[in-house]
């Protein structure tokens, strides 16, 4: 026995380190079809340690601090252009940051639409996907608290308007709002409780989660773009006849897609850091200024869908504001996310299978959500107001009518093994 | 007395709503394209420029001199042509004036820092720089203002026309069009010490350095850029290669 295999023995007696690899890389079986849309849950696990190693480095020089200098800017903004400027290698570090927080969604969002095309929500995955939509719940917590910590002029601004929001639920609204802040206003209170939320709570609970949903994917095992099972097909050593061991095939093919996500991602890294003005706002470069609103308050591209849906509720109902509303239409068009697979009656899972109705609704759901997000970045106007509502409602429509309309799609028969498409 | 007051409502009451009007004014306002040059030389002149004559009411708060060092400046030219008696050459680009004072006498709202000016201008209008360059060619005479100046890009700027000594006096035309529209024409009514050529020439190297300022790393970011690219499109290359090799007998 050499000097390795004795090592490796003594820790597996006392640590489950083969089987563990065994079970989640060379003898995890995921369907050989694998095809472009798949590349976005490895990447999306990419991008969270690029946030978490470069998060390390940005907390060793960033100072959660409101007061001013004595320049009169604020010490938090003036800690950010330290390391922007000062810090030798600090530009890549905050750019990574900066970058991969927008990149986080976009991986996020084109991973959950993969979801939508395939049926992966559908029975045995309901709680893959559940733990998936708590974690894009934590994701957009995390993001919202980061982005007030370089106390830009949108960074204090936008809190200020979300966390209004908070005050229009009855009875507790008012007190809620200032348990969150810490204060009356957003300030050094707020500051340094969403510094600590961002930088401690809300990433444990992120790992945790993105684990629970690792580990009960790995329970059921992947769907694939034909949405049938393959462990329904086993060889006389029961392995998935249409299945691939995850280690080596794809490791080796998701390292090609990290290198397609590094050139998108560090093109934009190094030829265009601020994103057009989206990935980071250029009135964020202006210190934050209680006393100066700015004319316009967008929040960042990745929430303006949700905004949408929040303005587009102008209605108050049974004596209550119509803000409160429009909260709980934002809160609600992220959770019916949840309920997608008891809202799915449809008897095939891949979009390859279903009915032209599906195919239609989807279609419909995109562009609304796009037009959402569209709208949710310019200031109102009654047309727009108009606009949002009817996208709005498109959005739920897609979800609560989907028991009916998903049952009635004529559907193709499901092949008995997977394809190559 | 009275008219002192009410010239400080105006103020600022002009002030406050700033961004606003700018915002409803550089819709109608066509930004100049700012003529940009990362040549040391003509950045160096606008660094000059920059520490004579705005570093008097704005700081620069995130900039060290010696930063200078990297547009080409010596560490001794710096300390000889632009260091204030009281500074460090490593020390801060800061204002001896406190913003408390600042914001007291300049109607209540201090000079802005100018390091990030040229990125916090951006719009959808022009970039920031054009903004810059535009904002200092457009001064023109206005009575009816405290300083007797007024701004085409930024109406009710706080700013006297500080280089009015070498552009001139500009004064305005303004055209009210039958469908409610209004545009400006600025004439030179008295010339200054440059010619409007020099000037603009001036004002361009004055914007790259505050360009510069905004992002010193700009462009060697964009150098290293391009090397990046490069390695990422041979190890895509060579990830392909590799998933290919392995998933030749996946059929």
């Amino acid at each position: 026995m050499t000097a390795k295999k004795g090592l490796l023995h003594w820790i597996d007696e006392r640590f489950p380190l083969t089987s563990t690899i065994r079970e989640h890389l060379t003898e995890y079986y995921a369907p050989k079809n694998f095809n472009f849309w798949y590349y976005f849950g490895s990447l999306a696990l990419l991008v969270l340690v690029i946030q978490i190693v470069t998060g390390i480095f940005l907390v060793m020089h960033y100072k959660p601090d409101a007061s001013l200098n004595a320049s009169g800017i604020p010490v938090a903004f003036a800690s950010v252009e330290y390391i922007m400027r000062e810090v030798s290698g600090g530009w890549f570090i905050r750019y990574m940051h900066s970058t991969g927080a927008s990149a986080f969604f976009i991986v996020v969002y084109l991973h959950m639409f993969r979801g939508l095309l395939y049926g992966s929500y559908r029975k045995p995955r309901e709680l893959v996907w559940i733990f998936g939509v708590l974690i894009f719940l934590a994701l957009m917590a995390e993001a919202f608290m980061g982005y007030l910590l370089p106390w830009g002029q949108m960074s204090y601004w936008g809190a200020q308007v979300i966390i209004n929001l908070f005050s229009a639920i009855p009875v507790i609204g008012p007190d809620l709002s200032t348990v969150i802040r810490g204060d009356f206003v957003v300030s050094d209170a707020t500051l340094n409780r969403f510094f600590s939320l961002h930088v401690i709570a809300v990433p444990l609970v992120l790992l945790l989660l993105v684990a629970a949903h690792i580990i009960a994917l790995h329970e059921v095992g992947s769907n694939n773009p034909d949405g049938i099972e393959i462990k329904k097909k086993k060889d006389a050593n029961g392995r998935p006849l249409d299945g691939i061991p995850f280690h080596p095939y794809y490791t080796v093919k998701d390292i090609v897609g990290v290198a397609g996500f590094l050139i998108v991602f560090f093109a934009v890294l190094f030829f265009m850091p601020e994103g057009g003005g989206y990935f980071l706002e250029y009135n964020n470069f202006i210190p934050a200024d209680p006393m100066v609103t700015p004319p316009h308050i967008a929040p960042v591209w990745y929430f303006t869908p949700f905004y949408s849906i929040l303005r587009a509720v102008t209605y108050p109902l049974f004596g209550i504001d119509a803000k409160f509303w429009g909260v709980v239409a934002m809160g609600a068009a992220v959770i019916i996310i949840a309920f997608l697979p008891w809202l799915d009656r449809s008897p095939v899972k891949s979009i390859r299978y279903k009915g032209p109705i599906y195919k239609t609704a989807l279609t419909i759901f995109v562009i609304s959500f796009f037009i959402l997000g569209y709208l949710g970045v310019l200031p109102p106007t009654p047309g727009r107001t108009l606009v949002s509502q009817i996208c709005s409602v498109l959005y739920f429509a897609f979800f609560l009518l989907m028991p009916w309309y998903s049952k009635i799609d004529p559907c193709k028969p499901e092949p008995e093994r997977v394809t190559w498409k | 007395m009275k008219n002192l007051i009410v010239h400080a409502k105006r103020l600022l009451t002009a002030v406050l709503f700033a961004p606003a009007l700018v915002f409803a004014a550089a819709a109608g306002v066509p930004l100049d394209k700012a003529p940009l040059s990362t040549d040391f030389e003509r950045l160096k002149r606008g660094a000059t420029t920059f520490v004579a004559e705005c570093l008097a009411c704005h700081s620069a708060s995130f900039m060290r001199y010696n930063k200078l060092t990297e547009i080409g400046f010596t560490e001794d030219e710096i300390k000889e042509k632009l260091l204030p008696p009281d500074k460090k050459v490593g020390d801060l680009m800061t204002i001896a004036m406190r913003p408390q004072d600042a914001k007291k006498w300049f109607g209540g709202v201090a000079p802005p820092d100018l390091t990030l000016v040229t990125r916090q201008r951006n719009s959808e209008f022009g970039s920031g720089a054009d903004w810059v360059y535009t904002y200092l060619r457009s001064f023109y005479r206005d009575p009816s203002r405290p300083n007797g100046w007024n701004n085409v890009v930024f109406p009710g700027a706080g700013m006297p026309h500080v280089f009015w000594e070498l552009q001139g006096e500009q004064t305005a035309k303004i055209t009210q069009h039958p469908d409610g529209a209004q545009s400006i024409e600025l004439v030179l009514a008295k010339p200054g010490t440059m010619s409007a050529q020099e000037y603009d020439k001036m004002v361009a190297d004055l914007v790259s350095f505050m360009q510069w300022m905004g992002e010193p790393i700009a462009e060697k970011r964009k150098s290293i850029g391009i090397w990046v690219m490069l390695y990422l499109a041979v190890f895509f290359a060579l990830a392909y290669a590799l998933k290919k090799a392995y998933w030749k007998d996946v059929h």
